[in-house]
């Protein structure tokens, strides 16, 4: 295989699949890829793509954070619950951002300081942060926003694009230049790929855990926000399940589960791929329900049909000759998630 | 801890337990269970009848369904993985077999539990093939199965629900039946059946070789995988066990509600997670009891019913103070077990080397 195929063969798959979606969706509406049902498309979903870009960050460093939607609805609520009790808007929304910063620090602290796994403490996140929603706005929807805040999340703002959308755009530009160009962004698959290889090459791995954590508890804020213009008004249940489309987009992008891998190239179009196959069965008339199932399925199929993949390759290149690079997306460890965090624990077996 | 010399290994049996302490599972049972006693005695001076039947009964058959649920989830957790899907599992298994005694009504209670398990055993074999033969990790397995099992309901039920006048009528009686009654205090049969289910697996897990095996396979799987265990296989067991347990929790939920929507039982494999982290299973694999989960249930619901009788708290609070209840559980592991943990190998480690050094001494003799 030619080193570019090798290096690409994940992104030019998705953008394999992403051609035969259009395809589909194409023959089921003739306009599908009109520019304006573009823009439809992204507008529906702006908060969970956005959240997504900030998802790699977290997964290539090799934790998971399942509380995203949930802090998107506690920072929504602390909005909601300031702007009823009156206080003036600007400090409201202020305090929002700042809400979902600092649910990301807290949970960081936890990960990065106190070495427990991102996975247990994003869960407890994920609950306790809904029910932090819950107390603050109970089972009212509190709206009557002002309308230029209405009008941010719902109207364009420069040409046909809303806000929420050019900061998608420019946010997974940056994003993908802080990933693939600086130090910090080489750091975290250095974290990813081996924590103690890490540390003994000088970085400071609990400070960035801290920094990845905490950025993608504002970024859920800030999407928590969003979500909030666009709607017109904030319920405790605002963005409930949306962790599975934000996890789906990421793995399908090529990003590994098990860390130290994966492309925001491959995020971007596994983020066109997700969309546009949601967009397509609702155009072909299938509940939103049967959409989060088909979900389902594409996110297992994300890791598993690699992990066959590669396990195929292997055995066909076994014999002579070096053994094939696994793709990195492959593990030994039994397709556990937690394995690497494990530091080798006295067996409690008799 | 000192050495002990060849020579008094042979009393080793009769020492044991006193030179090395409590066990670091018995120590965090015994904690879990003062701070439930604390909990209801703090409960009783905030509203009347806590320490009244009533109550007692509202608690123990609300517990019984997650207590069910937490032990198989410990099963998996305990292999060093999770099962996110239990909920949906609960929901599915639940409403077919209400479907299928609508169809059948002469079926008996049996049969009815046959019924639900099995189709929950096979879910969990999904899960569990994927997992171990598809090397896909569980959180990923789970959380996609998770929703696919939920839409198949959907779109199965077709917007109708099971409905309690479709049942046959032994059914609606069971949720009252009681095994003992101690005055106002009643066993109810269900929260019997969770308690059985609870000690059998507790006894499985310690004392069967296969159960051993879950714990070696969780607590270094590589380790395990060299030592020759079926690390594969028992992931798989693992996981159709918390399937089969979720199916056995869904014909509860199906007799405590009798009306089935297609969303029954979601949410409930978050509370099995918070009951079996809250009672002392390391999410890291290979340590704690299926004992410890039931108190972590019994915990939770215990919570659940008081702040629905409190009122200077609302019962929003619930998810927020079960988010905290988790973290404190996963921190108090971490920060206290993993040291009383090592300890205990500690001391275990150097009482089997002197066993091993005086059975080479006999065996060079």
């Amino acid at each position: 295989m030619p080193e570019w195929a090798r290096r690409w063969g994940w992104e030019l798959l998705l953008a394999g699949i992403l051609i035969g979606v259009l395809i589909l969706n194409v023959s089921l509406s003739p306009f599908y890829l009109g520019v304006q049902n573009v823009i439809n498309t992204f507008q529906l979903s702006i908060e969970k793509v956005i959240v997504a870009v900030i998802m790699a960050f977290v997964i290539v460093n090799g934790e998971i954070d399942l509380s995203v939607a949930s802090v998107m609805a506690f920072s929504a609520s602390v909005l909601a619950a300031l702007h009823a009790a009156g206080a003036p808007f600007g400090l409201a929304v202020g305090a929002a951002l700042l809400t979902g910063a600092i649910a990301g620090l807290f949970q960081g602290f936890f990960v990065a300081r106190m070495g427990l796994p991102s996975l247990t403490v994003t869960l407890a996140g994920l609950i306790g942060f809904r029910g932090a929603a819950r107390i603050l706005v109970e089972d009212q929807s509190i709206g009557d926003f002002p309308e230029w805040f209405d009008r941010l999340g719902q109207d364009p703002l420069v040409g046909r694009l809303s806000f929420g959308l050019l900061l998608f755009l420019v946010g997974i530009v940056v994003a993908g230049i802080i990933l693939h160009r600086t130090p910090f962004g080489r750091s975290l698959y250095v974290i990813g790929d081996n924590s103690e290889v890490a540390r003994f090459s000088g970085i400071n791995v609990a400070r960035t855990k801290l920094i990845v954590m905490t950025s993608s508890g504002f970024v859920a804020g800030l999407a928590g926000v969003l979500f909030a213009a666009r709607l017109g008004s904030v319920r405790g249940d605002l963005g409930q399940g949306f962790e599975l489309d934000i996890i789906t987009m990421v793995l399908l992008g090529g990003v590994s589960i098990f860390g130290g891998s994966g492309t925001m190239v491959g995020v971007g179009l596994s983020i066109l791929i997700v969309l546009n196959i949601r967009n397509g069965l609702g155009l072909a008339r299938f509940a939103i329900t049967t959409q989060t199932g088909v979900i389902g399925v594409l996110l297992i199929l994300s890791v598993l049909v690699p992990n066959l993949v590669s396990r195929f390759a292997r055995r066909r290149h076994r014999g002579p000759g070096p053994a094939p690079p696994s793709g990195g997306r492959t593990t030994d460890q039994g397709g556990d998630l937690r394995g690497r965090e494990h530091e080798s624990q006295q067996a409690t077996v008799e | 801890m000192s050495r002990i010399g060849p020579g008094s290994s042979e009393r080793v049996g009769g020492s044991r337990r006193r030179r090395l302490g409590l066990q670091p599972e018995r120590m965090r049972e015994l904690s879990l269970l003062a701070i439930i006693v604390v909990a209801v005695l703090a409960f009783s001076l905030v509203f009347e009848n806590a320490l009244s039947g009533r109550f007692f009964n509202r608690v123990t058959t609300s517990v019984a369904i997650t207590a069910v649920l937490a032990a198989g989830q410990t099963v998996v957790i305990i292999t060093r993985n999770i099962d996110l899907s239990v909920g949906s599992i609960v929901g599915v298994t639940a409403y077919l077999t209400g479907e299928y005694l609508g169809d059948h009504p002469d079926a008996g209670l049996f049969l009815a539990i046959g019924v639900a398990v099995l189709i929950g055993g096979a879910l969990g074999l999904v899960n569990g093939a994927l997992v171990a033969y598809g090397r896909v990790p569980a959180i990923i397995v789970t959380l996609g199965t998770l929703a696919i099992y939920r839409t198949w309901l959907i779109e199965h039920a077709n917007s109708q629900n099971i409905t309690a006048d479709t049942l046959p009528q032994w059914l609606d009686e069971l949720p009252r039946a009681s095994v003992l009654s101690f005055g106002e205090f009643d066993i109810r049969l269900t929260f019997a059946v969770a308690v059985l289910v609870v000690v059998v697996l507790q006894i499985a897990l310690g004392r069967l070789r296969w159960g051993r095996w879950l714990y070696a396979v969780g607590s270094n799987p590589d380790a395990a995988r060299q030592a020759g265990l079926p690390a594969q296989p028992l992931t798989l067991v693992a996981f159709v066990v918390s399937g089969a347990l979720a199916g056995l929790a869904g014909f509860m939920f199906l007799e405590r509600f009798g009306t089935i929507t297609v969303f029954a039982g979601s949410g409930l494999e978050l509370a099995s997670v918070a009951a079996a982290v809250v009672g002392g299973v390391s999410v890291l694999g290979g340590s704690g009891t299926v004992f410890g989960a039931m108190l972590g249930a019994v915990l939770i619901a215990l919570l659940d019913q008081s702040l629905l009788r409190t009122p200077q708290v609302s019962e929003f609070w619930r998810d927020a103070i079960l988010g905290a209840l988790i973290l404190a559980g996963v921190a108090a592991d971490f920060l206290v077990g993993k040291r009383l943990r090592r300890r205990w190998a500690e001391s275990r480690r150097s009482l089997s080397l002197g066993a091993t050094s005086e059975r080479g001494a006999v065996t060079d003799a």
